[in-house]
């Protein structure tokens, strides 16, 4: 999404995805655990510090660099995903943690399947995060203000749009949900480190890719797939090249439908 | 209304205006004229803030706004509809009007005024929900001055709206620039290379020539000027 917007990728956000994680670990220690409302306290108190961080970073390091030549922007991206990965690994430790029991957890048979609400809970809360979001940025006057910053930046000026408003709501709407990402995340695989946002960054980055970069639909249909994929090439002989598999799709996708599946075809201008 | 004195604005070691100076008067149509890379388009840019001036000043309503962001400027009631239109061609008919009003908050008006403009442009209205950018050049050139109407101008600059539009469409639009101006009472600052057609609908002419004003007067006057006959109007 920040990519919609601004054009280019910002690396450090599965940064924030981690950083969201472990404000997750941390408020799950003070609220009491298995709770529905300490559950969404988590959830939404992650959000709103990543949102900050988010807001942070762009104003520090992204906004001096607009209008100069992307490249710097994205050296830049790399360097404040460095920075969080070892920040990360000062105040938080390397050594992996344990995500607490944050929503309260029953497992449940559906024929012969077992599920967890955890599970449950995982997606639902995905679900209502993408609607939420697709009505921001479609029925919504600052998500059309996103809209219209994206395609052209000097004309959303001359209708009045404060465009560093909208940057900046842009990247803490993006980081928030990074950071939603990121308990999501912590809650099924419960083992956080300061290095754990960098393979699902790479793969979110390949489902946007194979969706159609820019298009929300089109990343999550990116990322069903994919995952399908992943779990397929797992339960077979080939599982040792399950997160190959991710790199393999996007430079097949680079090549043959640069747009992705969703995606219209644009040509870049300079 | 708008007071531009000794403006100079370069790209980098380029030098577009070097030092212009001109005056509209409220509820006036005034054009500005000039061939192709006489300083046109800078000159509106930089009034309305998407470039800064090197030196000179811009006063609106007796107000400097030189160094105002440009939605400071809008926000002002000084609205420009840009050259080659820069509607949003994947937002809807409707989504454009509506970023338009993007700093007016009283629905009453807004509602209004889209009345308005979809009684000037009534094709407007009839692709509502249509997307911008598969409009043609003359609704798209609707648009954009709708979009503007819509953020409640005193005083509205128009780049070159004949641009790559049909004969016919041009004078339509034309009319209802004029239109805009006695009924709504907003000053217009109208940019053009097709000067004729310019100093038809206009009260006073200012002549561009890289990046100086070489010529200003009633654009009756100027009509019958010989020189000015020999370089924009063929003869
Ligand atoms: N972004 C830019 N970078 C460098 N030079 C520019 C830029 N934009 C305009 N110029 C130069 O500034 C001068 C004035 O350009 P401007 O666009 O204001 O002319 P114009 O009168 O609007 O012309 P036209 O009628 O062709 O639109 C030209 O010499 C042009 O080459
Ligand atoms: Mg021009």
């Amino acid at each position: 999404m920040v990519y919609g917007v601004l054009r280019f990728i910002n690396f450090a956000h599965s940064d924030v995805f981690m950083v969201g994680a472990f404000v997750g670990f941390y408020l799950g220690k003070i609220v009491p655990e298995s709770t529905i409302w300490g559950g969404l306290i988590v959830l939404f108190g992650a959000m709103l510090a990543c949102a900050l961080l988010g807001i942070l970073i762009e104003r520090l390091a992204y906004r001096p660099l607009r209008g100069g030549p992307t490249l710097n922007v994205l050296i830049t991206a790399i360097g404040v995903s460095l920075l969080l990965e070892y920040s990360g690994q000062v105040f938080f430790g390397a050594a992996p943690r344990t995500f607490p029991q944050i929503f309260p957890s029953r497992n449940f048979e559906l024929g012969p399947l077992v599920f967890s609400t955890n599970q449950l809970a995982v997606i639902l809360i995905a679900v209502l995060l993408m609607v939420a979001l697709e009505l921001i940025v479609h029925r919504t006057k600052i998500g059309t203000a996103m809209r219209a910053v994206s395609l052209n930046p000097k004309a959303a000026q001359l209708v009045g749009v404060n465009n560093d408003v909208v940057i900046s709501f842009t990247f803490g709407l993006g980081s928030a949900l990074a950071a939603a990402g990121g308990i999501l995340y912590a809650m099924n695989y419960p083992s956080i480190d300061p290095l754990m946002g960098v393979m699902p960054g790479l793969k979110a980055f390949v489902a946007a890719v194979l969706g159609g970069i820019g298009n929300i639909p089109g990343a999550a249909l990116g990322g069903l797939i994919l995952g399908i994929v992943e779990t397929f090439v797992n339960g077979s002989q080939w599982s040792t090249y399950k997160d190959a598999i991710a790199f393999a799709i996007l430079i097949i996708i680079l090549l043959f439908r640069p747009a992705g599946l969703l995606g219209r075809v644009t040509v870049e201008k300079v | 209304m708008l007071r531009v004195s000794d403006l100079h604005v370069s790209y980098g070691a380029i030098n577009a205006l070097g030092g212009i100076s001109f005056e509209i008067q409220r509820g006036s149509i005034v054009t500005l004229i000039g061939g192709n890379g006489a300083g046109k388009t800078t000159t509106l840019r930089t009034v309305s803030g998407l470039l800064r001036a090197k030196s000179g000043k811009v006063e609106f309503d007796g107000a400097d706004i030189t160094a105002l962001a440009p939605h400071k400027i809008v926000a002002r009631g000084l609205c420009h509809v840009p050259e080659g239109r820069m509607i949003f061609s994947n937002l809807s008919v409707e989504e454009n009007l509506a970023m338009g009003a993007y700093l007016q908050t009283d629905a009453v008006r807004n509602a209004a005024n889209r009345d308005y403009i979809f009684s000037i442009f009534p094709r407007l209205k009839e692709r509502i929900h249509q997307t911008a950018g598969t409009l043609s050049g003359g609704e798209q050139q609707m648009l954009a001055i709708g979009r503007a109407l819509m953020g409640n101008p005193k005083f509205l600059m128009l780049d070159e709206p004949s641009l790559g539009i049909a004969p016919r469409l041009i004078s339509t639009i034309f009319e209802k620039i004029v239109e805009i101006n006695k009924t709504q009472g907003i000053t217009i600052l109208l940019v053009e290379q097709n000067a004729n057609l310019a100093l038809e609908v206009s009260s006073y002419a200012y002549c561009l020539e890289t990046g100086q004003i070489v010529m200003q007067g009633e654009s009756k006057q100027l009509r019958a000027d010989p020189q000015l006959k020999a370089t924009y109007l063929g003869g």
